[in-house]
């Protein structure tokens, strides 16, 4: 079973050391308030910036592994949609192989049901197609941990619910998949949730105690009710930090 | 296509090379050494320069534009150019060096310290309208210190003779001249085209690229250096030539199927036959004084560089 194990992962001043165990089977949502460190844990899984700690998958610690290896241990999937150039949706989606594979690509598109647009300029599609182009080239080399970064902003519900029936298979077949979103009526698709905020880790329990806990409400300065959400009476203006 | 394009480039070369065609059938009538003497100390080496800066100019001008994620950036449009000419111009009539490998080191260093200072003012994946800006405010300022440093210069002679080779002068340049243009330049572009996978990864942004264990600090750090010695280089010995590097690439990544870093080889072939035209046009004006080459490749790139404006602009509106 291969497995995420982070220590000490910061980012200065957005995301203090912390630590995380994910197995792979997991599928874990990130959520918490804007600015509350959702990308920066991510990105700092990811290695992105000069993030401190260590971060080890499957037993190799990803700082040290050589460029080839290390888009078997992951992926990231930024939440930006932007791409400059004229690229046609497949070669996008090729960028996420070391050598070209025409049959995992065919795979990919149908399994986002690009067929139609996978010729065209991946910056002439809408936002949502967009999206989907990104996300299959994040899935195609099929890592062992997944790091995506709000991926159900941009689309209609049917692709929400889809992208949730891709993740769910993905875990089933043993990754593990972290996502950042901000939509709590879907936190009952995952078997994790944390709550993140101020740059840390504040909660980290299965999705049906997180939203019931007191702590929830504090933080996110809202409270279930008839069935949707109101703002909390708790909620005052904020003191920043 | 890339078969056109070859076919292009040998079709240019050629007629680069043998055009005008009486002088060396003349030569070869009267002495068959003259003919060769013409073709290789005299035509040889202003082909070489030709098609080597054309190539440098289509390479750097393709890395740039990978590394700023713009269309537009180049090495005229982003100040490289200017600096390398300003460089070249401090070292040659202020310094004194006539040496040509010290000159296209002024050239080299005058092109690092415009990138280095538009990247400072703008960003390194600043939107269109910083870069564009900020880089027009580096050419006009390093436009003007030359200017300067022509007037001022020790030599009252120094502004017509820069005149002569500033704006693109290929004319009577020695098989030494070319090769310390050419050989630095080479290197330069030989590293940038190492960098080509790379450069076609960060088309989905720095943080992915990261997160594959590319370094995109780095990176542009190494493209901006590669790019200033290339361009540098190929400025001290024949002056500051425009659009090259802004339209090649555009062509190039038609080629490519939009990847910016895959573009770099065809965006070469394309700036070297571009600029074997421009050549061809500027020795074919029967005139007893030159016409910079720069004036040839600024008329017909000015109409594409507003076509590309007005396109982005249109893409920005849907």
């Amino acid at each position: 079973m291969t497995s995420l194990v982070a220590r000490g992962v910061g980012i200065d001043r957005r995301l203090q050391p912390t630590d995380l165990d994910v197995q792979g089977g997991e599928l874990v949502a990130l959520v918490g308030p804007n600015g509350g460190g959702k990308t920066s844990l991510l990105r700092a899984l990811a290695r992105i910036e000069a993030a401190s700690g260590v971060v080890a998958i499957g037993g190799e610690d990803v700082d040290l592994t050589p460029l080839a290896r290390r888009r078997h241990l992951l992926s990231f999937l930024p939440a930006s949609r932007d791409v400059t150039w004229p690229i046609s949706a497949r070669d996008v989606i090729a960028l996420g192989l070391d050598r070209p594979d025409a049959a995992r690509i065919d795979e990919l598109i149908a399994k986002f049901e690009l067929e139609k647009l996978s010729d065209r300029p991946v910056n002439r599609l809408s936002t949502g197609e967009r999206a989907r182009v990104l996300a299959a080239r994040a899935l195609v080399g099929d890592p062992k941990i997944l790091l995506l970064d709000e991926p159900l902003s941009n689309l209609d519900p049917y692709w929400v619910l889809r992208f949730l029936v891709i993740f769910e298979t993905a875990a089933q077949s043993g990754q593990a998949v972290l996502v950042a979103l901000h939509d709590l009526s879907l936190l009952s698709h995952f078997s994790r949730a944390l709550l993140i905020a101020e740059g840390k880790v504040q909660m980290d329990e299965t999705p049906a105690s997180l939203m019931a806990s007191e702590r929830f409400e504090e933080i996110f300065r809202i409270k279930a009710a008839r069935g949707g959400w109101v703002i909390s009476p708790l909620a005052g203006p904020r003191s920043s930090p | 296509m890339k078969l056109l394009l070859f076919a292009l480039l040998a079709i240019g070369t050629a007629a680069h090379l043998l055009l005008p065609w009486t002088p060396l059938q003349e030569a070869q009538a009267l002495n068959p050494e003259l003919a060769d003497l013409i073709l290789i100390e005299l035509r040889l080496p202003r082909t070489l320069l030709v098609l080597g800066y054309g190539a440098v100019l289509g390479i750097s001008g393709a890395a740039l534009q990978a590394m700023f994620a713009n269309p537009l950036a180049s090495p005229d449009i982003s100040g490289a150019s200017s600096g390398a000419a300003l460089g070249a111009v401090v070292g040659g009539y202020w310094l004194g060096l006539t040496q040509p490998l010290l000159l296209a080191a002024c050239g080299a260093i005058g092109a690092l310290g415009t990138l280095a200072l538009l990247v400072a003012l703008a960003g390194r994946r600043a939107d269109t309208t910083t870069l564009l800006l900020a880089g027009l405010a580096i050419a006009l300022a390093a436009g003007a210190a030359t200017s300067l440093a022509l007037a001022l210069a020790p030599s009252p002679f120094a502004f017509y003779d820069a005149y002569d080779w500033l704006m693109g002068n290929f004319a009577d340049r020695s098989l030494s001249q070319a090769a310390a243009g050419l050989i630095p330049a080479t290197i330069a572009a030989a590293l940038l085209l190492l960098r080509a996978r790379a450069l076609d990864l960060t088309a989905l942004g720095e943080d992915v690229a990261a997160s594959l264990g590319l370094r995109p600090r780095r990176l542009a750090m190494e493209v901006i250096a590669f790019s200033a010695v290339s361009v540098g280089a190929c400025v001290s010995v024949a002056g500051a030539i425009g659009f090259v590097g802004l339209v090649a690439p555009v062509f190039g990544r038609q080629l490519s199927r939009g990847h910016p870093g895959s573009a770099m080889v065809p965006a070469a072939l394309i700036g070297a036959i571009l600029l074997a035209a421009a050549d061809l046009v500027v020795r074919a004006i029967p005139l007893d004084r030159p016409i910079p080459v720069g004036v040839v490749t600024a008329l017909f790139g000015t109409p594409l560089f507003v076509w590309l404006v007005v396109t982005m602009r249109r893409r920005v509106a849907a």
